[in-house]
């Protein structure tokens, strides 16, 4: 737990959201300040209206009234030059920041360590990737845009307000915090009510996935009618929250106009009387009345950009995590390759554990090269962790792992990893070709190397009968290939590099048994000076390794041969029975 | 209209017929809106002609100001009060349709073909049933309010504006329209660059759910640089048209805001010069231009020019959620599987099984299985053997009736299986896959899956034949444990499985042996509740255990889709042909 906890905290050079603006600060500070210039000139135009009115139609000055009119185009359109540099300086500025935020996390991801991968988990890389950054972007694109002109519109038409008169400003100053109250209100019960329509929205979603994935057992059961019943139910929970949510947030509207109206009859009440006392003039009364409008439009935006920020806030914190994790795993110093005569792999008094539980627990053992090292063992018993201690995709607890006599922290990534031939538990291909997908084990390699590579995977027998051989496209997550074909081009693309050790992580569980012999037998023939280790269920699949690990619980409960370990280990003969038939031929 | 137009035309149509059982609240909607509007559009006018009574210090009516203020509250309050239930009606006019239509998609589903449901991404089917038809909500709740409300505005709003000053009024009806068609000439152009976006959004987020998928295998072969090379490049192009589209898109709101300004300043011109020069000009029943008036046509340049920005928004909205509601509807539109209503049911099996010259394919290019004959007597036990990928999920879509056979029969206890219903059929098969499958729910509901009605007892007796009984106690709240995604091991799952068919006791079953995943003591478990539950029972299993392969009745060796063997273990040892090399490549060296 204390290591975890420890990588999550914030570090003391930790990356603020903030300073992704660095680049854009011109943006930042011209985009907000032409904004302000069309809302300035925005306000000046219910002041020219009531010139029109006080003067040209009271005076029935004609030319007054052509001149004034002119004048209003010429504003809004000074106010239409002064928007559009800024939507183009909040544009660049946003779409530029979601850029840069991107690439900083991408290649943030890829230098965390699985653990803490795993502790995030793909989807949610995956939200904060996409979702989250597209909701900073929007924050950004509105913080320029509209944060300085909500407000100032607001504050303008309240200070314009009360330059005009005084006294009947007071009839703003009362209702421009009643309606941000009325806002605020609404908002705050709405928020966690909108939760909670998500959440019966997943409920659906989780529903409907069940019976997609399940569809067998459903209908195998004959159960669609209830599973119809329970669907209905969810929709109609569904549909409660969301109308109640929406009983609430209809009042926003309703609401702000009342008391905006309220507002102008008062304003047509007092200022009918002060026009009357000489203190205002009619066209201000006017004037009076488009402000508040204006006001009212300004709070609703207002009210957006809260919920926008408070949304963007929480993605901000989201991306800001996985940003300020430290990578547990780092670089090596570099050191050269290995001693000679030092063993190929030697595990010194190994332990290893993450979220409070230990993985594995004081492991020593040592191969030399050209040997091949079963481990065995029940699921959870630490079988895969083991052997991604050797590519560092995990760093151990205590003891130290070594590769050709020297600890595996010592050597660069690239240097350790270039060795190894990994095959992933899960099968994992990647969109292109077939040749691209070996291209990844050596980008250096012939068509003869591959096909080689192919041979002792023992998938050259099907890649040869594809018309298109080496070129026939692979799709994302090779799902072209059927199981055992994707498993038998992901141990090719590990062998492509003729690496020094091979990991087959219970890569052959999708093969029959026959075709996993054969791949075996390959793999000990063809690459001779490689270490394999092979992960795996099948008490056959290891029978026949130089050493063979037997896993309980993280623990090393038995170590040697297979014969050995038929005498002295409990667990291992346990397994062995367990998947053979007892009475049948047994070899020794 | 375009060929387009008129789908959208009937999408549109079948979604109001979600609506029916709600025709009220449709009209009530309709009815409210109008309320609300007028007197929201009453309001201007008794500004205007309060306005009208205070012309200078001194010459203020205040009697009729008053009268004015006094009128203005109850129109404020009504206005108000209309808005809100007009919101209420279209809301549960919204969820109540929506609701129907996400219960009628779901029950579509529910009586899919299984092709359909194998072949079709279940995410994409999901977002079908559950955010695609959000979107339709939105849509709809959008265009019922403001829509409705808008469009109402607008012919209320140019009523009004004409009954005042027919030349003012001309000049803001002529005017108005403008914007709508910049709008209009910005969104088309800003089309393209947003369509540009969400490619490159999509493709974005494909590179990274393959390459965070792969994370191991990206760090394994060290190509994390080049990863990063391909989404910086992914991005850069991401930015580029992101950039464009958004410069477009924000054209719109200054742009209207510009022309509406403009509208403004000609209803001010336009109104100033007639009631300087000719207050007469325009007049309506001898109402001449004042500069009430000219406020009264300001607030409503005003209030026109909004209800058409609302509407571009809407109709955008409503694009979505139509082309959402294609998307479902297409779905629904997909042929189900063909009603068995009126068929027999199938009596309790005893389990003869007799498959004649069976033909089958998922694809007709790609034929499977070919003439295949079987038969099964009562409580043999067949066992299924056979290379990956040789058809033997195939063998039991084909019993289960879950695809059906191209050719040739099926039948049970001499009944044709496409003779008798599907449900009855399938209450006779008891079925344990491989990839288990319990739903969310607690323990004892999984178990009682198949026989609701289950008594306390029964429900225990089958979880401790299945050996269960054990790990269930071990929970805190034993069998009312809730079952979620990783609180049971594969191998606990799987004897939940067992104890679910366990309660059920068919007379026939089909297993599926694990290949992996399960740690020694479970997987002897789960082979003592297999062999119990056998007993009796004419049995189908998958099997990679060579115990079970011994001891069955009789073995099918599979292979590419047929069966290339059959006959028991000795027989098929003598044989010397792919069996025994399978067998013996277990044992060789």
């Amino acid at each position: 737990m204390a290591e975890s906890k420890k990588t999550r905290t914030a570090q003391p050079g930790e990356v603020k959201m903030t300073s992704f603006f660095a680049p854009y600060k011109k943006e930042l500070i011209v985009g907000p300040f032409c904004k302000l210039v069309e809302a300035v000139l925005e306000l000046l135009i219910p002041l020219i209206m009531a010139e029109i009115i006080d003067k040209g139609i009271a005076q029935a000055d004609w030319r007054f009234v052509l001149k004034y009119s002119g004048l209003i185009v010429l504003t809004c359109t000074t106010g239409l030059c002064f928007s559009l540099v800024c939507q183009i300086f909040a544009s660049r500025c946003s779409q530029g920041y979601g850029t840069d935020v991107r690439n900083a996390l991408f290649r943030h991801i890829n230098t965390l360590s699985s653990a803490q991968f795993d502790d995030f988990g793909t989807p949610s890389l995956l939200t904060r990737l996409s979702g989250d950054i597209n909701q900073l972007q929007v924050a950004v694109a509105m913080l320029i845009r509209l944060v300085v002109r909500a407000p100032f519109i607001i504050i303008g038409s309240v200070v314009m307000a009360v330059i005009l008169n005084p006294t009947l400003s007071l009839v703003f100053i009362a209702a421009t915090p009643l309606i941000a109250a009325a806002l605020f209100f609404i908002m705050k019960s709405t928020v966690p009510r909108y939760k909670k329509v998500q959440k019966e929205v997943d409920g659906l979603s989780a529903v409907t996935r069940e019976n997609l994935t399940g569809v067998r057992v459903v209908r195998a059961f004959a159960k669609e009618e209830e599973e119809r019943e329970r669907f209905d139910r969810e929709a109609g929970a569904l549909a409660k929250a969301a109308t109640t949510v929406g009983a609430v947030s209809a009042l926003l509207n309703p609401v702000s106009l009342l008391i905006i109206n309220l507002a102008i009859t008062a304003v047509v009440y007092f200022g009918g009387g002060m026009v009357n006392t000489g203190d205002m003039t009619q066209g201000e009364v006017t004037a009076f009345v488009s402000y508040l409008t204006q006001i009212s439009l300004a709070l609703v935006v207002t009210a957006n950009l809260v919920v926008i920020f408070t949304k963007a806030s929480a993605s901000g914190a989201r991306v800001k995590e996985v940003l300020n994790t430290a990578p547990d795993v780092t670089d090596g110093e570099g050191v050269e390759w290995g001693e000679a005569g030092a063993p190929r792999v030697e595990f010194q008094n190994v332990s290893f554990g993450y979220g409070g539980n230990d993985v594995l627990q004081d492991i020593s053992f040592k191969v030399y090269p050209s040997k091949v090292v079963g481990v065995i063992g029940g699921t959870g018993s630490g079988k895969s962790t083991l052997v991604n201690l050797l590519p560092r995709f995990y760093d151990v607890n205590k003891g130290h792992v070594l590769i050709n006599g020297r600890d595996v922290k010592d050597y660069k990534l690239k240097q350790l990893r270039d060795r190894i031939g990994y095959v992933p538990q899960r099968t994992v291909l990647f969109s292109g070709t077939i040749r691209e997908n070996m291209l990844w084990g050596n980008p250096g390699a012939t068509d003869e190397d591959i096909w080689q590579a192919l041979r002792t995977a023992q998938a050259e027998e099907f890649v040869i009968k594809l018309p298109q051989g080496l070129d026939t496209p692979v799709s994302q997550g090779g799902k072209n290939f059927s199981g055992g074909q994707r498993q038998r081009l992901t141990i090719a693309r590990a062998l492509v590099r003729r690496p020094e050790i091979v990991i087959m992580d219970d890569s052959a569980s999708a093969l029959d048994f026959a075709t996993d012999l054969k791949l075996r037998t390959a793999i000990r023939h063809d690459l001779t000076d490689t270490t394999a280790f092979i992960v795996s269920q099948r008490a056959t699949s290891v029978r026949h390794a130089d050493l063979i690990i037997v896993l309980d619980g993280g623990v090393p409960v038995g170590m040697g041969r297979h014969d050995e370990l038929m005498r002295s280990c409990e667990v291992y003969r346990e397994i062995v029975h367990s998947q053979e038939d007892k009475e049948g031929k047994h070899d020794d | 209209m375009t060929k387009k137009e008129t789908s959208s035309l009937k999408t549109l149509w079948r979604l109001l017929s979600f609506t029916k059982g709600c025709r009220g609240r449709f009209v009530m909607t309709f009815v409210f809106a109008v309320l609300a509007v007028i007197l929201q559009l009453a309001v201007p006018i008794l500004v205007g002609d309060a306005v009208d009574c205070m012309l200078g210090p001194g010459e203020v009516d205040l009697d009729r100001v008053l009268q004015y203020v006094i009128w203005l509250i109850p129109v404020v309050a009504g206005g108000a009060f209309f808005q809100y239930l007009m919101s209420l009606c279209a809301n549960s006019l919204t969820y109540n349709t929506v609701r129907s239509l996400r219960e009628n998609a779901f029950a579509r589903l529910s009586r899919m073909p299984l092709s359909y449901i194998d072949t079709h991404p279940h995410g994409d089917l999901i977002a079908r049933v559950a955010s695609d038809i959000e979107i339709i909500a939105d849509g709809m709740l959008q265009s019922m309010t403001q829509l409705f409300s808008g469009i109402v505005t607008v012919l209320t709003t140019i009523i009004f504006m004409f009954l005042l000053n027919w030349v003012v009024a001309l000049v803001v009806v002529v005017l108005t329209p403008v914007s709508l068609f910049v709008a209009a000439f910005i969104a088309r152009g800003s089309h393209k660059y947003f369509t540009a976006q969400a490619a490159s959004r999509g493709e974005l987020s494909g590179f990274c759910e393959e390459s965070l998928g792969g994370m191991n295998v990206v760090r394994a072969f060290s190509h994390e640089e080049r990863a990063q090379g391909q989404f910086e490049e992914i991005n850069s192009r991401l930015y580029k048209c992101g950039l464009k589209a958004q410069i477009y898109s924000a054209l719109v709101n200054p742009s209207t805001r510009f022309l509406n300004y403009l509208v403004y300043a000609a209803v001010g011109l336009a109104g100033g010069l007639i009631a300087v020069l000719m207050p007469s000009l325009g007049a309506v029943g001898g109402a001449y231009m004042t500069a009430g008036k000219l406020s009264t046509f300001l607030m409503y340049s005003n209030q026109y020019t909004k209800p058409f920005n609302e509407i571009t928004g809407v109709l955008s909205e409503m694009q979505n959620a139509m082309a959402a509601a294609r998307r479902v509807f297409d779905m629904m539109d997909k042929p189900v599987e063909s009603d068995d209503s009126a068929l027999p049911a199938l009596p309790g099996a005893q389990g003869r099984i007799d498959i004649d010259e069976v033909s089958f394919s998922y694809t007709p290019e790609r034929p499977l299985i070919t003439c295949f004959d079987l038969h099964v007597k009562p409580g043999q036990r067949i066992a299924i053997v056979g290379p990956t990928g040789c058809g033997k999920t195939t063998f039991i879509n084909l019993l289960m009736r879950f695809y059906d056979v191209n050719g040739g029969s099926i039948k049970v206890d001499g009944h044709d299986i496409r003779e008798v219903t599907r449900h009855s059929l399938r209450q006779n098969y008891g079925m344990i896959l491989q990839d288990t499958w319990l739903f969310n729910g607690t323990i004892r509901e999984n178990i009682a899956y198949g026989k609701p009605d289950a008594t306390e007892e029964e429900i225990v007796q089958a979880a401790k034949l299945a050996s269960c009984d054990t790990f269930i106690m071990q929970f805190k709240d034993g069998y009312d444990t809730v079952i979620d995604e990783d609180s049971l091991s594969q191998g606990q799952r799987q004897l939940l499985c067992i104890a679910r068919v366990m309660l059920t006791r068919p007379p026939m079953l089909i297993l599926d042996e694990a290949t992996s995943s399960i740690d020694t003591r479970t997987e002897m478990k789960i082979q003592k509740a297999f062999a119990y539950m056998m007993q009796g029972r004419t049995s189908f299993i998958v099997a990679h255990r060579l115990s079970t392969i011994r001891t069955a009745d009789l073995i099918l060796v599979m292979k590419d889709g047929n069966i290339i063997e059959q006959g028991t273990h000795t027989q098929l040892l003598e044989k010397k042909g792919f069996y025994s090399e399978l067998y013996n490549s277990q044992f060789a060296e």
